[in-house]
């Protein structure tokens, strides 16, 4: 099957870089091309690294707190730049405070994102979860 | 001794250097009109005749050419995104010693292959998608190009897995098509040596000869390269040394003309200081960049446009004394500085020109605030530590004041996100050798480079 590719990377004005290698490497190793755009990507960075690589899907964190802010709108743009049925994730502590997950994950979904998930989550997941997206395995 | 003649088939003026590769002296240097209109071989035997002939003629080793006559080398670049692929092909032309025309990213339009005609782009060049990545745009393009109802030579460099495709659906209306490596094989890197090696080859083989220029080959041996491709080889390896002959490191020239100015860096440009992260497309070791509104003369109308309250500031004069003195000219692009007031009229404008130019060049930073601190963002090249700054060009070497004009180029502390170089040693390349070592590099590296710590001098 030929390799699917994924635009990885940290939104806003965010630094936190070890959980993007952390990412880049489970997700190489488990057979996908990452294209890594590391910290302080913005939205823009996303979408053309998507068109120029033909992505399958974005691969968005967020650890700082003000991931609602960053990430509202990518979706949108996606459409208007001719990419907008490309999958894409979100993950992280994509909030401030002691927030109920399960609200998050709404405001999340409604903005446009596939899958949302909370922080502790383990690479293996979403692995899982994009290949069932892109129609990798059989069930 | 053992002559070797050098020429550069300028826009305006054909210039000649006569070397001994012996001595490792100039043996004369001269100029005179460029005459593509008839023959370029007129121009060329004028200048040569001024330069005193030794008892029984000149008996050249080498006669090596270099051209940016008939509107020099000008490309049409087109890639996917704007800030990549496009970007990178842009990048890769102007390496190549271009006059980039018009960068069009995404999917050509009409109207786009319009401006090609209108244009007459001496080579197109065709880049869009990653190695494996998008393939549609580049091959609608190629589709698109096709249609042109003219033939142009077409060099390809994008995505490899079309790139044969796109070049047999160009082949039907366009020759040659030429497949180069892509300019951007994985996101965010440059890669631009087999563009523009493509480059030059198309150029050696087709466009010189389109030119009228290939009447100049029964007297020469060859025209190798445009002339900004000379300028930037010979800049390489004062930078880099020759064999055990250390070269003067990182360096930056600058080119002031009458209707350009040109920026070239042989620097990496990485961040000086600690804790600050690259963002943007790498910049190519060798760059240049070309400022076609920054001109002192034929230019000079748009330099005041962008520039005039600074040039206003700098001059403490009114507008009406500046538009007096663009009108002079407006009427005679070459005049001579009469007055006082002339002359530092003429020093105003050189000084905003190079400032612009080298702000264009170089690299900025800036500053984001994150819930962490203020972190630091690079875009381009960082050439605050850079210690050699090479003027060159006609303007400057008939003016009095060169070091005045090179100034422009120094880093401003009002504008501290900019990073030109803050403390650099001037040189000025007094002879006007640089395009002339370019070619001698061809054939003799190790004398065009003590040719040039010879002839390039300190101010």
């Amino acid at each position: 099957m030929e390799q699917k590719t994924v635009v990885l990377g940290v939104i806003g004005s965010d630094v936190h870089a070890v959980g993007n290698r952390i990412l880049d490497f489970a997700f190489t190793q488990a057979g996908f091309k990452v294209i890594n755009i590391g910290v302080l990507a913005t939205q823009e960075e996303f979408i053309h690294s998507a068109i120029e690589t033909n992505a399958d899907a974005l691969l968005v964190s967020s650890l700082y707190g003000h991931g609602e802010m960053d990430c509202r709108g990518l979706r949108e743009k996606c459409q208007e730049t001719g990419i907008g049925s490309i999958i894409i994730y979100v993950g992280g502590n994509l909030v401030v405070g002691k927030q109920d997950f399960e609200s998050v994950k709404e405001r999340f979904l409604a903005m446009g994102f596939d899958r949302v998930y909370p922080p502790g989550t383990l690479p293996d997941t979403p692995i899982e979860d994009l290949r069932r997206d892109l129609g990798m395995t059989i069930n | 001794m053992q002559a070797v003649l050098l020429i550069d088939f300028g826009s305006t003026y054909t210039k000649v250097t006569i070397v001994d590769l012996d001595s490792e002296i100039i043996l004369g240097t001269a100029r005179s009109g460029t005459t593509i209109e008839t023959n370029i071989m007129e121009g060329m035997k004028a200048a040569l005749a001024q330069i005193p002939e030794p008892v029984g003629g000149w008996k050249f080793v080498r006669k090596l050419a270099c051209s940016s006559a008939a509107g020099g080398l000008k490309m049409i670049a087109s890639g996917l995104v704007k800030e990549l692929t496009a970007e990178a092909a842009r990048r890769a032309a102007l390496g190549a010693g271009a006059r980039v025309l018009e960068v069009f990213s995404y999917e050509l339009t009409q109207k786009d292959l319009d401006r090609i005609i209108v244009s007459k782009p001496d080579i197109l060049l065709l880049a869009g998608g990653t190695d494996g990545g998008n393939r549609e745009v580049i091959l609608k393009n190629a589709q698109m190009l096709s249609t042109l109802p003219v033939s142009l030579p077409v060099v390809i460099a994008g995505n490899k897995v079309v790139s044969g495709q796109a070049a047999d659906i160009l082949r039907k209306q366009h020759t040659p098509v030429v497949v180069a490596d892509n300019v951007m094989p994985e996101l965010g890197v440059l890669s631009v040596e087999s563009a523009r090696l493509a480059i030059r080859e198309v150029y050696l083989t087709h466009i010189i000869q389109a030119k009228g220029l290939d009447k100049a080959e029964e007297y020469l041996e060859r025209i190798m390269m445009p002339t900004p491709s000379a300028v930037l080889s010979a800049a390489e390896l004062l930078a880099q040394g020759y064999g055990s002959e250390p070269g003067m490191g990182e360096l930056m020239i600058v080119d002031v003309g009458g209707a350009t100015t040109d920026v070239h860096s042989i620097a990496k440009g990485d961040p000086s200081k600690p804790s600050v992260m690259l963002k943007g497309l790498p910049e190519p070791y060798v760059k240049r960049t070309v400022e076609g509104d920054l001109g002192m003369r034929y230019s000079s109308e748009a330099l005041v446009e962008t520039a005039g309250k600074r040039l206003m500031d700098y001059l403490g004069w009114t507008d009406g004394q500046v538009s007096d003195q663009l009108n002079l000219y407006k009427e005679d692009p070459w005049r001579i500085p009469q007055t006082a007031e002339e002359a530092k009229f003429d020093v105003a404008m050189g000084r905003i020109a190079v400032g612009l130019a080298v702000d264009r060049h170089v690299g900025t930073i800036e500053v984001v605030y994150t819930p962490f601190g203020a972190s630091y963002i690079q875009n381009g090249k960082d050439l605050t530590p850079l210690a050699v700054v090479i003027g060159t060009g006609g303007v400057l070497l008939h003016h009095s004041d060169p070091l005045e004009i090179l100034r422009g180029g120094v880093f401003n502390p009002q504008d501290p996100m900019i990073l030109k170089p803050q403390n650099p040693v001037f040189y000025l390349d007094e002879e006007y050798i640089l395009a002339a070592m370019g070619l001698l590099r061809e054939v003799s590296p190790q004398v065009a480079f003590r040719m040039m710590k010879k002839y390039i001098v300190k101010l």
